[in-house]
């Protein structure tokens, strides 16, 4: 089994959003939307500031709420790496798992199915990185499999500090932030 | 129910409405043009890859454009181009919107009724240059060919160039050199003889400290410098940042210093002053390849972190610890010198300064300091016939007023010429791919300008404000449906670029070149375009350099044979100064009877309730060129003010509300966001350059957010090269909406 | 200082999630009412009261069927995907509460039918006898319309909790994620179903004993709505200051003013009065607790919305 994640370097990210519009650009997304942002988090008074910036996205949780959510069944574990993904046709648009993200990570897409981000699942699976991975001019960002213990993304998770995003969510978040 | 939360109910409602109505206008995407197969009539199918570089920014990075099913579907880096590695920019990213720009203009226009009122008649590309070709003929006749002069910037400009030269006139310009870099250039060439360049020669990958003034790299995309600066910190390089704002490099910084405005030579004086009384510099590399060291080191003995610290408000200690971090890491250690700079009219001073702790530092020539770029050799082409010599003097520095404005012409100085026709009147502007009234200081002077003029014209992709005030509007293709010259800027590692068109342009644009050499034809001087086409003008050169235009149209880029980039390489260390050294004593400068040792100069404080503006980039625009690309345009589709959290509190200013500026000389921004942030001083405010725009037919980018170019009315001349210090104006909050 | 910004700008996400408009609530409310009328008809079954020819549980099927059909109406318009509404029944998922939801109000459909089954309308069984069969099936043993009457007020109770746990198995809005919700939407469903009754029933016995029992509702509502907002102001503190957002937040004035006030406290001393004959009964007490009730439905929904983890972490 494999369970497919991302580590992204926050000392490296200066959130110029090279991800988002290469996400963009790569699945079509309606404009108006994105599947990925950038967030900036500034604590201090001037001038002594700690400011962190990160790229965001759906966290692949491993628990997902969105997947418990769906009364149809749209909203899947992927076969591969259990990347978390809806089937649009059979999304009712209940809108019950974007209620259910903590992360809101979901949107309705103009044609009426829930849409997110979906770790380019049609670019990993030809054995690329996923579109925002490969663009980012700052190498912030690591995709990998967490269950492969040699995987670049457990060597960076044992050699740095890191966080992930809501843990108290309980939701298994699969996207790490180094520190 | 209470009135704010039936508020919240309607808001609800109502921004459901107004949402779903959004979608709906979405729906109506621009359809770009369709790459179609020639034998079948139809659109190729499936993916095709077509390497170009990118003219989103002046980067020039080489890039791969996608097409699915024959329509332009994204953009990516080439992998074997060494300015982007395979990774474009944001802007380069979303630079597919440059196609689908719903603004475009479609057909040549010629204005209908009064100069800027956005009224145009759409002719056919003949009569559009039937009437220019007129138009410059009788300016010609009247006044003589040096009469008209262009406005150019990026690398389109080549062709426009050649032809106005072949008309007859060299006033040309951009504003690259006296609104943007020209102060660091001469700053750098009076101290080592040479300038940065584009692409800075900075080598920031291979530094151990990094030290940024003003400078905000990862809110300004310079691809390659990005990338750099993101393996410096993996490397744990040491990073100083000196910024009355705390820009996202301040948060990667070790040291970060909030300087009040306007004082950074204080400050570098007192880094130089630590760094020399400590005898912390380079002293083999000073001693080496310094002249005039002791009287520099006389004239600083006296400036201390003490005495800069109520100029500066930076602490005494601050300054030390911060002088002691780029000197441990000496040689890979160097101030970063900008690129914008013009700020406050002493800036080739400021340059200076900043040159001269590079050269205490021993950066110039060294590994993680400054390297010596190198360039892949393309010979000109060289069958075109000699221009013909002008008996005139060129008109942007009459006098030579600026004595070091010679290397690129003033821009400012074309206007001025324009409005006072000293040293000769100036009657017609060709426009090509620059915003001048977003560009340029004081957008009255440009004004006026245009309103003495017979003849303006325009070549633009959108109707950009410039293109409002036009006679004549003529649409080009992008970069992404035109060949344009090759790219072979000097640089860490020397190659050669294509520029090729991967989709055709949508409607009636048509490319920069056959612009020019139809213009020329119409002109009387066809015979400067010997090449029927660009591509024979291109592989001319390509051959020459033993290459060919279609190794280049498969490869993209071609890389030449490694050279060295560092002394230690065995570059024989050169400078191109009258002394043949670094120079920290100014022999030129004190002949021209500047000083030549940079002093500091005060400049002032805002008036009380006022705020001294300043402007910067943002990582997803480029200028006022990309709001409307889409990608980008929703990235990004107005800026908003920045504001110190407590001033803002105390003026009852809350996040998002939207207010105007008003700056000391009553002139008015349009409605901009506030934004109340810890993340600057009390004395200042910031904003992004670009947005705000006035022009009518942008309809995705008109007044959205607010324009600082129409808050700088004043200027300060920079004495040594004439920029244009632009960070000399004060705002106040006017309006509240 | 925090100063968190984002980039995101997802229409209905942002600045704060507005998936949900005016057809949720109502859903809810009205999913509440019929709720509270299943209870009350099946309470007057188990009590034997099919004798009496006027009692409500007579009629109380047929309104709770046109009110079901119109808050599944109202379920339907909110859906994004509409032509896609198919797929809740080719599958059950047994961790969605929607999805359990969509199957109990399949199973509500045939109880109400055999409720109205009871006492079919004359005209209609002179036509089709044999739609008296189960009138002279439950009728034939009470034993058999106790049963049926329990079975039906299981079912509305279903219903009505099913309300409220549709929106606390959301747990990423802080002011659903209550344990109690679906008894506070229960309870609220009883009290507006009982004072619904009490203003349309023929029987005199009936609307007094409701206009007692919509006092006791009333009560215990009070009751449990202090119980959720004491579960959230002693939970976390996205909870805390979710709970905020009705006590003295955006949404207070609909909530003390609509909710508590003119739909809980000014109705029961309106009817304490009215049960103690010092005023006449009218229907304005019992309007305001079901208007109450579908405030307190939106002032819910909204609030959650608007209410957020990330706001504080």
């Amino acid at each position: 089994m494999a369970r497919y994640g991302m580590v992204i370097d926050t000392l490296k990210c200066v959130g110029c959003q090279d991800c988002v519009i290469a996400c963009e650009a790569e699945n079509s997304v309606p404009e108006g939307f994105c599947r990925d942002w950038i967030t900036t988090e500034a604590k201090g008074t001037f001038p002594t500031i700690q400011m962190e910036i990160r790229t965001e996205r759906c966290n692949h949780c491993t628990d997902a709420p969105c997947v418990s959510a769906c009364p149809t069944g749209a909203s899947h574990y992927h076969d591969i790496g259990g990347v978390v993904l809806v089937n649009h046709d059979e999304c009712i648009g209940c809108k019950a798992c974007i209620a259910s993200c903590p992360y809101d990570a979901r949107f309705v897409h103009p044609e009426g199915y829930v849409d997110k981000c979906t770790f380019c699942i049609h670019r990993v699976e030809k054995g690329q990185d996923p579109a925002c991975v490969s663009v980012c001019p700052t190498y912030c960002m690591t995709f990998g499999d967490f269950d492969d213990p040699g995987s670049e993304v457990n060597k960076l998770l044992n050699s740095r500090r890191y966080h992930s995003l809501l843990p108290e969510a309980g939701t298994k978040p699969n996207i790490y932030y180094l520190t | 129910m209470n009135s704010l939360s039936r508020r919240r109910f309607l808001k609800i409602s109502g921004a459901t409405i107004s949402a779903a109505a959004a979608v709906t206008s979405l729906s109506s995407v621009v359809k770009g043009a369709q790459k179609i197969d020639e034998k079948t009539g139809k659109p190729i199918k499936g993916i095709q890859k077509i390497p170009t570089y990118c003219d989103v920014c002046f980067w020039k990075c080489g890039a791969i454009a996608y097409l699915k099913d024959g329509e332009l579907w994204k953009i990516e880096g080439n992998p074997n181009d060494p300015l982007s590695n395979g990774r474009l920019c944001p802007r380069g990213t979303g630079g597919i919107g440059a196609h689908y720009s719903t603004d475009r203009i479609k057909h040549p226009l010629i204005r209908k009724n009064e100069r800027g009122e956005e009224k145009w008649v759409e002719v056919t590309w003949d009569e559009a240059l039937e009437y220019i070709a007129t138009k410059m003929k009788k300016i010609k006749r009247e006044y003589g060919p040096e009469s008209m002069a262009l406005f150019s910037h990026g690398v389109g400009g080549t062709f426009l160039k050649h032809t106005m030269k072949a008309y007859g006139t060299n006033n040309m310009t951009a504003p690259s050199f006296a609104q943007c870099r020209g102060p660091r250039e001469v700053g750098f060439e009076m101290t080592f003889g040479e300038g940065v360049g584009s692409p800075e020669r900075t080598d920031i990958e291979n530094a151990k400290c990094i030290t940024f003034i003003g400078s905000h790299l990862g809110e300004n995309m310079h691809n390659t410098q990005v990338q750099e600066l993101s393996k410096a910190i993996a490397n744990n390089a040491s990073i100083i940042v000196v910024d009355p704002r705390f820009s996202v490099v301040a948060s990667k910084a070790k040291y970060y210093l909030p300087i009040k405005p306007g004082t950074d030579i204080a400050l570098l004086l007192a880094w130089m002053n630590v760094i020399v009384k400590e005898k912390l510099y380079d002293v083999d590399y000073v001693e080496k390849y310094g002249y005039g060291f002791e009287q520099f080191a006389a004239e600083i003995e006296d400036k201390t972190p003490e005495w800069a610290y109520p100029i500066t408000t930076i602490e005494p200690e601050l300054i030390r610890k911060s002088a002691r971090e780029m000197a441990k890491n000496i040689p890979a250690s160097f101030i970063h010198p900008g690129r914008h700079t013009t700020w406050y009219g002493d800036d080739t001073q400021r340059s200076r300064a900043i040159a001269l702790l590079n050269a205490l530092l021993g950066a110039w020539g060294r590994k993680g300091g400054f390297y010596l770029p190198n360039k892949f050799s393309v010979p000109k082409y060289s069958d075109y016939p000699k221009y013909p010599k002008s008996k005139k003097p060129l008109v942007h520095n009459p006098g030579h007023k600026y004595p070091y404005a010679e290397g690129e012409q003033l821009s400012t100085g074309i206007r001025e010429a324009t409005i006072n026709g000293i040293p000769y009147p100036i009657k017609g502007w060709m426009v090509y791919a620059t915003n001048l009234l977003q560009a340029l200081p004081n957008r009255d002077e440009t004004i006026a300008a245009i309103k003495n003029l017979d003849l303006l014209v325009v070549v633009d992709i959108v109707p950009s404000e410039i293109a409002g005030w036009a006679d004549v509007i003529l649409p080009e293709a992008t970069y992404l449906e035109r060949y344009d010259d090759l790219n072979n800027a000097p640089f860490k590692q020397n190659f050669v670029s294509l520029r090729q068109p991967v989709i055709d342009a949508p409607h009636d644009q048509k490319p920069n070149w056959w612009i020019a050499k139809k213009l020329a034809d119409k002109l009387g001087v066809g015979n400067y375009f010997p090449w029927n086409n660009i591509e024979e003008y291109l592989d001319a050169r390509l051959k020459k350099a033993g290459l060919s235009l279609a190794e280049l149209k498969k490869k993209g880029v071609v890389k030449g044979e490694k050279q060295p980039i560092y002394f230690d390489e065995g570059i024989e260390p050169g400078f191109f100064t009258p002394s043949g050294k670094i120079e920290f004593y100014s022999l030129q400068l004190e002949e021209h009877g500047f000083d030549p040792i940079p002093k500091f100069t005060d400049h002032g404080n805002p008036p009380p309730g006022y705020f001294r503006l300043l402007f910067g980039r943002a990582p997803v625009h480029t200028f006022s060129k990309t709001q409307s690309y889409k990608f980008l345009k929703d990235a990004m589709s107005e800026n908003e003010v920045w504001m110190n959290q407590t001033v803002a509190n105390k003026m009852g200013l809350k996040s998002g509300e939207y207010v105007q500026l008003k700056n000391q000389d009553g002139k008015k921004s349009g409605r901009v966001k506030v934004r109340p942030t810890e993340r600057i001083r009390t004395d200042c405010v910031y904003m992004v350059h670009g947005f705000g725009q006035t022009a009518k037919e942008m309809k995705t980018t008109y007044k959205k957010g607010g324009s600082d170019a129409e808050l700088v009315t004043r200027y300060k001349m920079d004495p040594i090269m004439g920029g244009t210090g632009m960070n000399v104006n004060y705002v106040t909050i006017d309006w509240e909406a | 200082m925090n100063e968190i910004t984002s980039t995101r700008h997802n229409h209905l996400i942002d600045p704060s999630l507005q998936i949900w408009n005016w057809e949720i609530p109502v859903y809810l409310f009205l999913g509440g009412m019929v709720a509270g009328m299943m209870l009350i008809a099946g309470y007057f079954l188990f009590k034997g009261r099919e004798n009496e020819e006027n009692c409500s549980c007579f009629y109380l099927p047929y309104i709770s069927f046109v009110l079901l059909s119109l808050g599944m109406l109202a379920l339907f318009l909110d859906l994004e995907h509409k032509l896609y509404v198919w797929r809740l029944y080719t599958t059950f998922e047994i961790s969605s509460a929607m999805s359990w939801g969509s199957w109990i109000l399949v199973l509500v459909y045939p109880m109400l039918i055999v409720n109205i089954l009871l006492k079919p309308p004359a005209a209609v069984v002179e036509k089709f006898p044999i739609l008296n069969k189960p009138k002279e099936y439950f009728f034939s043993n009470p034993m058999r319309i106790k049963s049926f009457g329990v079975l039906t007020m299981f079912f509305g109770a279903g219903i009505g909790l099913y309300t409220g746990v549709l929106l606390s198995s959301l747990g990423a809005r802080p002011l659903w994620s209550s344990s109690i919700l679906w008894m506070l939407f229960l309870v609220s469903g009883l009290s507006g179903a009982a004072a619904f009754v009490h203003v349309i029933a023929k029987n005199v016995y009936e609307r007094e004993l409701l206009a007692k029992a919509d006092n006791a509702f009333l009560i215990i509502e009070l009751f449990v709505i202090a119980l959720f907002i004491v579960g959230l102001k002693t939970a976390t503190e996205v909870q805390a200051s979710a709970a905020d957002l009705l006590l003295t937040g955006d949404y207070a004035a609909s909530f003390w003013v609509f909710v508590i006030g003119l739909g809980i406290v000014i109705p029961f001393i309106i009817q304490i009065l009215a049960v103690n004959h010092k005023i006449k009964h009218t229907p304005i007490a019992p309007l305001m607790v079901i208007l109450g009730g579908l405030v307190l439905r939106f002032v819910i929904v909204s609030a959650g919305q608007f209410s957020h983890w990330f706001r504080t972490y």
